[in-house]
C-alpha cells in the first residue's frame, strides 16, 4: 500500500517542483488566478451594495455562502482541475499510456497535475471566508465549527466528484466537452447564490442532481438561520455529507461507464 | 456557352467567410455550448430577476424585463465575443509560424480580425437566436418596440462584436515583445467580461467604477450593445451609445495597426 | 509456456449511423478471429500493412481495447480483468504515444516509473545504470523529453519499458523515423536483452530490416486475418523474396524484359528509370547491374529493400494462386 502511494507522491512532488521551477510564469499564474477570484468576489459585492439584501441574504452573510463555496471550489480545482485534459488526452492517444502502468487510470488522471497557481484562487475564497465569520454574529461553538469544517469538507468532495463526473462524460462528448461546463461551472456559480432565488428546475439540478447547494449555502442558512427555501427543514445543512455520498456516486458511475465505452465494452 | 464569371477577388471577404464556414463542422460542439449558455443564463437570470425583485421592482434603472433582457442578451452575445483573451494569432505568435502571414500581401491585422469576426457573426445563428428564444420563453424580457430600433440594435451588436476581436486582436500582438502572454490573456479573461457587463450591468458599479469601466473599450463589446438591443436605450441615446463604440474601434483598430507595424519591425531585427 | 495466447480474437469497430438510411452503420472488422500463439522466449515479428489491425491487436493483448469477441490470454492473465497485474509483467513501447513524462528530465521519469513498478531504492539503481550503459543514454539524462531528438527518445522508452524486467516485451513501429545508426543500436540491445534475460519480444514494423534482424518467428496480417505464420525462410520461399535494383540510365530506354535472374517491375519517366526485382539467394545485385550494362548506359543505382506491402500482396497472391 505505502509504494503504491509512493508513486503517486513521486509524480506529484516532480509536477510540483517543475511548475515552481518556471518563477516568472508561476507567480504571474499566481497572480491571475488571484485576480479571477477577486472579481468574482467583485461580482457578488456589486450586486449586494448596489440592492441591499437579496433572496433573503445581506451582503455580509451572502460573503459567507461566497467564502465557503469559492475556498471548496478552488481547492477541488487544485486538486482535480486539470481533469479536463482528458479529451486532449483522447484525441491524442496518450490516455493508452496510462492502461500500460499498474496504477488505476483515474487515480493517474487526478495525480497527472498539480495546478499549484491556483492556489491564488483559494487566497480569495479563504480570505471572504475568515472576513465574513468575522462579520457576521456567529453562535460560536462545537457545532458551529462542526458544521463549517462539515461544510468545506463536502464541499471540496462534492466539486471534485464533479470534475470527474465531467471527465467521464468527456469519453462520450469529445468535441461537446463545453456541456459538463454547465454543471462544473455553473455549479460554482450557483454554490455562490441564496436558493432562494431558483425557480423550480434550478432547484432539482443543483439541490439534487450535481447537490451544490449542500456545499454552503444549506449550512449557511442552518448556521445563520436566515430564511430559507420554502418548505425546506432549516437543519438540511447538517445532511452535506449524504450529499457529497450522492456527488461520489454519480462520479463513479459516469467515470467507469466512460470508461468501459473507451475500451468499447458494450457502450 | 458563356464562362462563369470569376469569383470575388476580395481576400478580406474571404477571411469573413471562412471565419464562418470554419465554425459549422461541430453541431455538437453548438449543442454543448448552447447547454452550457442556458445554464449560466437560467441562474443569472434568478439573481438579476431577485436583485430587481429586492429594490422594488426597479435597480438603477432596470425594470424585471429590461434586466431579463440584459442577462440573456448577454447569454446570446456570448459566443461571438471574445472574453478569454486566447487567439489563433496568439497561439501563432509563439510557434513562430507569424512570419508567415507577414510574408502574405494582406494585412495580417485584417486577415485575423476578420476572421474573428466571421467565427463570431456565424456563433449568432446556433447560439445567440437560441439564447433569445428561451430567453423569452422563460422570462418576460424586454426586446425594441419597432423595425428602426431593431436595425440600430443589429448595428450596434455588429459594432460591438468587431470591437471586441480587434482588441483581442492587440492583446495578442503582445506577444511579439512578451515572451509568455498566457499572463496577459489571464489578466484580460478576469478585467474584460466584468467590465463589459458580463455578469453585472455596468449601470450597478459605484460611480468610480463604472467610470473606470467607461475609460475602457469593454463596454461597448456587450453592455452598449445590450442597451440598444433590449430597447433600454432609444432614439438619440441609441445613437451615442453607436458613436462611442464606433470611436472605441476606431482606437482599438489604429492601435493594432501601430503594433502591428512595429511587431514587424522587431520581428526582422530579431531575423523571424 | 504460452506468453500470448489468443483463440478467434476479433475486434469490430461499428460507426455512426449513416445519414441517408439511420439503420445503417458502417462496420470496420479490424482484427477478425485470430488464432495466435506465442511461446515463451520466442521473438515475433508482427507485420502488415497500415490499417491492418496490427495496432488493434496489441492494444485487445494488454488491455486498452476489450475483444467483440473471442479469447486472449497475455502473461497467462485476462488483460481486462487483470490489466494491473498484467502491467507489471510487460513492457509496451508504442512507437507514437510517449511512456515518458515531456517536461521532466529522463532520469526522472526513470525513478516515477521505478515507484510506479514498486522497485526498491537499489534495484532502481543497479537496473538503471545497466540499461543507461547499454543504451548510451548517460549524455541525455538530465534532458527534458521534449527536448530529444527521436533516436535518444526511443533509445528512452525502449529502457522505461525494460525497467521492470519484463517477461514480455511488446514493441509497436519503434523504429519508425529513426536514422540506421539509431536503428541499429535499438536492434542490438534488443537482441542483447533477448540473450541475457530470456525476455518474449513481440514486434509490429514496417521495417524489414527489424524483422530480419531480430526476429526468428513472423506473423503477416492482412485485413485483420493471419495470412502467414512461419519463419523468414519459409516467408522468403513463399514471397520469392526479392530486393529492387533501381537503376537510372542514360538515355531512355524500352523495358528491360527478358533479363537473366531479374524481373522487370517497372518503368518510369519514360523509360529512364527502371525497376528490377531479384531474389538475392539465387543472383547477386552485381549480375543484374552487369547484364543491365550490357543493354544500356547506367548513370545511377540504388537498391530498394522489399516494402511490407509488397511483401504482403505477394503472400496473398501466393495463397490464393
Amino acid at each position: 500500500m505505502r509504494n503504491a502511494l509512493r508513486a503517486y507522491r513521486v509524480v506529484l512532488a516532480s509536477r510540483a517542483r517543475s511548475q515552481a521551477s518556471h518563477r516568472a510564469s508561476f507567480r504571474m499564474d499566481l497572480v491571475g488566478a488571484l485576480l479571477v477570484g477577486l472579481i468574482e468576489f467583485t461580482e457578488i459585492w456589486v450586486l449586494y451594495t448596489a440592492s441591499d439584501q437579496i433572496g433573503g441574504f445581506t451582503l455580509t452573510q451572502i460573503m459567507l455562502v461566497f467564502g465557503l463555496s469559492d475556498l471548496a471550489f478552488s481547492l477541488a480545482d487544485l486538486v482535480a482541475g486539470h481533469c479536463d485534459n482528458l479529451p486532449r488526452y483522447v484525441r491524442a492517444g496518450t490516455l493508452d499510456v496510462f492502461f500500460l502502468r499498474p496504477q488505476a487510470v483515474l487515480a493517474q488522471l487526478v495525480t497527472s497535475d498539480l495546478s499549484l497557481r491556483r492556489i491564488g484562487r483559494c487566497l480569495v475564497g479563504a480570505t471572504a471566508l475568515t472576513v465574513a465569520l468575522v462579520l457576521n454574529d456567529i453562535d460560536w461553538g462545537i457545532g458551529t465549527i462542526g458544521l463549517l469544517a462539515l461544510a468545506l469538507a463536502c464541499g471540496f468532495v462534492i466539486f471534485t466528484a464533479q470534475f470527474v463526473t465531467a471527465a467521464g462524460l468527456q469519453f462520450f462528448l469529445v468535441n461537446g466537452a463545453e456541456m459538463t461546463n454547465a454543471f462544473v461551472y455553473g455549479g460554482r456559480y450557483a454554490a455562490t447564490q441564496s436558493a432562494t432565488v431558483w425557480p423550480r428546475g434550478l432547484l432539482v439540478v443543483f439541490g439534487a442532481i450535481f447537490p451544490v447547494a449542500f456545499a454552503a449555502y444549506l449550512p449557511v442558512v442552518t448556521l445563520l438561520g436566515t430564511p430559507g427555501v420554502a418548505g425546506l427543514p432549516a437543519w438540511l445543512g447538517w445532511c452535506a455529507p449524504v450529499a457529497a455520498c450522492w456527488a461520489v456516486v454519480v462520479a463513479a458511475v459516469c467515470w467507469r461507464w466512460g470508461l468501459r465505452h473507451y475500451r468499447g465494452a458494450g457502450g | 456557352m458563356r464562362p462563369l464569371p470569376p469569383p470575388a477577388r476580395n481576400p478580406y471577404w474571404r477571411f469573413l467567410v471562412a471565419g464562418v464556414r470554419g465554425q459549422s463542422a461541430y453541431p455538437l460542439a453548438t449543442l454543448a455550448g448552447l447547454v452550457a449558455n442556458a445554464t449560466f443564463g437560467l441562474l443569472k437570470g434568478a439573481i438579476m430577476g431577485a436583485a430587481v425583485e429586492s429594490s422594488g421592482g426597479e435597480l438603477a434603472g432596470y425594470s424585471a424585463a429590461t434586466m431579463a433582457a440584459f442577462v440573456w442578451l448577454g447569454q446570446g452575445m456570448l459566443g461571438s465575443v471574445n472574453f478569454w483573451g486566447g487567439s489563433d494569432l496568439q497561439a501563432r505568435i509563439t510557434s513562430g509560424d507569424v512570419a508567415v502571414d507577414f510574408l502574405r500581401p494582406v494585412s495580417v491585422q485584417a486577415a485575423h480580425v476578420l476572421t474573428d469576426i466571421g467565427k463570431g457573426l456565424f456563433a449568432l445563428l446556433p447560439r445567440g437566436l437560441p439564447s433569445v428564444v428561451i430567453g423569452v420563453l422563460v422570462s418576460s424580457m424586454a426586446l425594441p418596440a419597432d423595425a428602426g430600433a431593431y436595425a440600430l440594435g443589429l448595428a450596434s451588436l455588429l459594432i460591438g462584436i468587431a470591437v471586441s476581436h480587434a482588441t483581442v486582436y492587440v492583446v495578442a500582438t503582445t506577444g511579439f515583445w512578451l515572451v509568455e502572454t498566457r499572463g496577459v490573456s489571464v489578466l484580460y479573461m478576469a478585467v474584460s467580461g466584468f467590465f463589459a457587463g458580463l455578469f453585472t450591468p455596468i449601470y450597478l458599479f459605484p460611480d468610480w467604477l463604472l467610470t473606470l469601466a467607461l475609460l475602457t473599450p469593454f463596454p461597448s463589446m456587450m453592455q452598449l450593445p445590450i442597451d440598444v438591443l433590449s430597447g433600454q436605450v432609444t432614439g438619440a441615446g441609441a445613437w451615442q451609445h453607436l458613436g462611442t463604440q464606433l470611436l472605441w474601434l476606431a482606437l482599438v483598430l489604429g492601435a493594432g495597426h501601430l503594433t502591428t507595424r512595429a511587431g514587424r519591425r522587431r520581428l526582422e531585427v530579431q531575423g523571424g | 509456456m504460452n506468453v500470448i495466447e489468443t483463440d478467434g480474437l476479433t475486434r469490430v469497430f461499428t460507426g455512426r449511423p449513416e445519414r441517408k438510411n439511420r439503420m445503417r452503420r458502417a462496420r470496420h472488422v479490424a482484427v477478425d478471429h485470430l488464432d495466435l500463439t506465442v511461446r515463451e522466449g520466442e521473438a515475433v515479428g508482427y507485420i502488415g500493412a497500415n490499417g491492418a489491425g496490427k495496432s488493434t491487436t496489441i492494444k485487445m493483448l494488454v488491455g486498452i481495447l476489450v475483444p467483440t469477441s473471442g479469447t486472449v490470454t497475455t502473461a497467462g492473465l485476462h488483460p481486462l480483468k487483470q490489466r494491473r497485474a498484467l502491467a507489471r509483467r510487460i513492457g509496451v513501447v508504442f512507437g507514437q504515444r510517449s511512456q515518458l513524462w515531456w517536461d521532466l528530465p529522463v532520469r526522472e521519469s526513470f525513478s516515477i516509473l521505478s515507484a510506479i513498478h514498486s522497485l526498491t531504492a537499489d534495484d532502481e539503481r543497479a537496473r538503471t545504470a545497466e540499461l543507461v550503459e547499454m543504451l548510451e543514454m548517460g549524455e541525455f539524462l538530465a534532458t527534458p523529453v521534449r527536448q530529444l531528438s527521436l533516436g535518444q527518445r526511443m533509445r528512452a522508452e525502449v529502457a522505461a519499458a525494460l525497467l521492470h524486467r519484463p517477461e514480455l516485451v511488446i514493441l509497436d513501429e519503434p523504429t519508425i523515423g529513426l536514422d540506421v545508426l539509431s536503428k541499429q543500436r535499438l536492434r542490438e540491445f534488443l537482441v542483447a536483452q533477448r540473450r541475457e534475460h530470456g525476455t518474449t519480444l513481440l514486434l509490429t514494423t514496417h521495417d524489414m530490416g527489424d524483422v530480419e534482424r531480430l526476429c526468428d518467428r513472423i506473423l503477416v496480417v492482412d485485413h485483420g486475418r493471419l495470412a502467414f505464420d512461419g519463419t523468414l525462410d519459409g516467408l522468403a520461399r513463399t514471397v520469392g523474396a526479392r530486393r529492387e535494383l533501381v537503376v537510372d540510365l542514360a538515355t531512355p530506354h524500352g523495358d528491360l524484359v527478358d533479363l537473366h535472374g531479374a524481373e522487370h517491375v517497372r518503368s518510369e519517366s519514360d523509360g529512364l528509370r527502371q525497376r528490377l526485382a531479384f531474389d538475392p539467394q539465387r543472383t547477386t545485385a552485381a549480375r543484374v547491374l552487369a547484364a543491365v550494362s550490357e543493354r544500356a548506359e547506367v548513370l545511377d543505382l540504388s537498391i530498394a529493400e522489399p516494402d511490407i506491402e509488397d511483401v504482403v500482396r505477394e503472400i496473398y497472391r501466393a495463397t490464393r494462386g
